[in-house]
């Protein structure tokens, strides 16, 4: 079955090699970065010979930030934390929310339904900043603005209507006749959403699940707005490297080293769900 | 004992009634095919009692009860999709143990129930496997399986052999009679194969236009269908509907076929005058090159095998075209384009009112 020649594979090989090159490049440049001091960053011309520091992780890990116009507090790690929180509830709370809604929306035709799910994903091309200046009048009127609670209910804005469209298209995908047949089995429909239905949405649920963490964790606008510093995650305590002597090139990259590396492990984790097969033969094909 | 009842059962989808008020009541042990051409709501029909869907109007009755409101997995009927419908996470063993578990049982007890039937339907060695590593003869019989394990008082069968080659159709066409007389299930089959229904059935109920046209033994409705439309379900090739009238002359009765007289039994003087159409059954004309006394006339076209018999196109005198058949006997390299002789029991003869398809049936005195 393979007719293409030795040269076709080695030109796709270089062609990959560019693209890959390209994509990964700028990342590859922050991870030498953040080895690196402010001033070997500066340097001009720029070279990737220097000598490696661990200057920067020190600094984050331990919230001390030396200048030249003296030492700062930073929370870069307690930033960290708070991205984890937010957008692990935030998902947490959009997959309890969600996937339920997802099922109706699926199977059941009721009145005002699509116009309730396109509502819900129509939350996704409002501009946030449009919605934000009232949200934070309210938020402060309940009691919400700066509170964990808010944002993770601000945040269903980004992950709710994510998860419950991915969701929903993978429920239709199963036929209804397998949760027909699991019930007439004898099985209530409670345990047949559990056993049928979310099994076999699975690797819908993971992709959504992940896209949601995601897009929540790089969210900026509604943290910078809504929450002060102890409450901020990774993406607004970054603005605390631009001082008064100058950004900190050094420690920007480490943070986004940092911050980068757990969607990243998560991606990897997630890959094998999402590469799954859906229907895997159950119906005729 | 009658387990099943259907009473004037109506179910419509939007502004199209798929079944308006049928009637069906199925014995003990008694297995009813519910037979018609595709898009007659058979499938709905089976919806309806495994409670998938719930009737608009009417009533379906379980050893007496009545279903209507109750949730498929209280009504404890077992059904075997079209498509398989295996849950295709789980084992082929699983797939079985399903309805066990549903109603309780030790670990050791369901397993043993599951490599009971397993066995039974010759699908032990693929226990272990999912569904997509099952051939479509492997799936169907783990879904035949699983509908069977908990011996269900009432089994559905939806077209279960319509996805299986050849081969494996004959075989379970030969084999279901004796599973469903083991497990002693009232059960409905839906087919559209009548050969199938002819095969599997203790009685056979017709489904057209959202009713049962005839619900009768295989040899009634073969021998005896109320209508042309079920005589033409039936029958490879179908009835040869020949359109005439019914002639009496000096007492004696006769259909004319193209100019040739056939003689009618006098219990049919009723129907004196009337627009007809002859239904003749190609296995029930015997055709000759030379000549018989009081047959018709016709110009043999045409001499084609089928399977163990062969198939003559005919014509009348005046060119109406219809079909004989006779089993295979050696003669048919000798029959030759020409005329023929064609003898028609009249005893066999099906006559149908031209402008209602309905049966005109002898009146006997």
């Amino acid at each position: 079955m393979n007719h293409t020649s030795t040269a076709e594979r080695m030109l796709r090989g270089i062609l990959l090699t560019l693209v890959l090159l390209f994509f990964l490049f700028p990342i590859f440049w922050i991870f030498l970065m953040s080895f690196q001091t402010n001033e070997d960053i500066l340097r001009i011309p720029p070279s990737p010979f220097f000598t490696p520091t661990l200057e920067n992780y020190i600094a984050l890990i331990s919230g001390k930030l030396s200048t030249v116009a003296g030492d700062l507090d930073i929370a870069f790690m307690r930033n960290l934390w708070n991205s984890v929180l937010l957008s692990s509830l935030s998902v947490g709370v959009a997959l309890i929310l969600g996937v339920p809604a997802a099922y109706a929306f699926a199977r059941f035709k009721f009145r005002l339904g699509e116009n309730i799910a396109f509502t819900l994903l129509s939350f996704r091309f409002a501009p946030p900043l449009l919605v934000l200046l009232p949200l934070s009048l309210y938020f402060s009127e309940l009691g919400l603005s700066d509170t964990y609670l808010g944002l993770v209910w601000v945040y269903q804005l980004i992950a709710l209507p994510l998860i419950l469209w991915i969701v929903r298209g993978y429920f239709e995908d199963i036929s209804p006749d397998i949760e027909n047949a699991y019930r007439i089995d004898g099985h209530s429909w409670a345990k047949t959403f559990r056993k049928i239905a979310i099994p076999l949405a699975r690797p819908g649920i993971a992709a959504a699940s992940l896209l949601a963490f995601i897009f929540c964790w790089n969210n900026f606008v509604f943290a910078l707005v809504l929450a002060s510093a102890d409450k901020q995650p990774v993406t607004v305590g970054a603005l605390a490297f631009v001082t008064a002597s100058g950004i900190q090139y050094g420690q920007v990259a480490s943070a986004i080293v940092l911050s980068v590396t757990p969607t990243l492990l998560l991606a990897l984790y997630a890959q094998r769900y999402l590469v799954e097969g859906l229907s895997l033969g159950a119906v005729k094909g | 004992m009658t387990t099943l009842e259907l009473n004037a059962v109506k179910k419509s989808f939007k502004d199209d009634e798929v079944l308006s008020g049928l009637s069906l009541s199925a014995d003990e042990g008694e297995t009813v095919v519910i037979f018609g051409p595709s898009g007659t709501g058979k499938t709905v029909l089976l919806r309806l009692i495994s409670g998938i869907y719930d009737p608009d109007d009417g009533d379906i009755r379980m050893d007496g009860t009545s279903m209507i409101g109750i949730a498929p997995e209280q009504r404890g009927v077992g059904m075997a999709f079209q498509n398989f419908a295996l849950y295709p996470h789980m084992e082929a063993s699983e797939n079985i143990a399903s309805p066990l578990h549903a109603r309780g049982g030790t670990p050791a007890q369901i397993a043993e129930k599951v490599r009971d039937i397993a066995s039974l339907l010759k699908i032990d060695h693929v226990l272990g496997h999912r569904p997509k590593e099952l051939s479509n003869g492997q799936k169907q019989r783990t879904a035949l399986a699983r509908a069977l394990v908990a011996g269900p008082k009432i089994l559905l069968l939806d077209d279960p052999l319509r996805n299986v080659d050849a081969k494996l159709r004959f075989e379970m066409r030969l084999e279901l009679p004796r599973l469903l007389r083991e497990f002693q299930s009232t059960t409905l089959y839906v087919t559209q194969d009548y050969k199938e229904a002819m095969a599997l059935g203790d009685r056979i109920a017709v489904l057209l236009n959202g009713g049962f046209a005839q619900v009768a033994t295989p040899e009634d409705i073969y021998r005896d269908p109320v209508n042309i439309e079920v005589a033409k379900l039936f029958g490879d090739p179908t009835i040869n509907l020949i359109p005439s009238s019914i002639v009496s002359e000096s007492g004696h009765i006769h259909i004319d076929l193209a100019g040739s007289r056939v003689a009618l039994s006098a219990d049919y003087g009723h129907a004196a005058g009337r627009e007809i159409y002859a239904g003749i059954r190609p296995e029930a004309i015997g055709v000759s090159q030379t000549p018989i006394e009081d047959a018709l006339q016709v110009e043999l076209i045409a001499v084609t095998p089928l399977n163990e018999r062969v198939v003559m196109l005919l014509h009348l005198a005046d060119g109406t075209e219809f079909f004989a058949s006779s089993p295979e006997d050696g003669a048919a390299d000798s029959r030759e384009h020409g005329p023929a002789f064609a003898s028609i029991n009249p005893a066999t003869l099906l006559i149908f009112d031209r402008e209602s398809g309905q049966r005109i049936q002898p009146h006997t005195p």
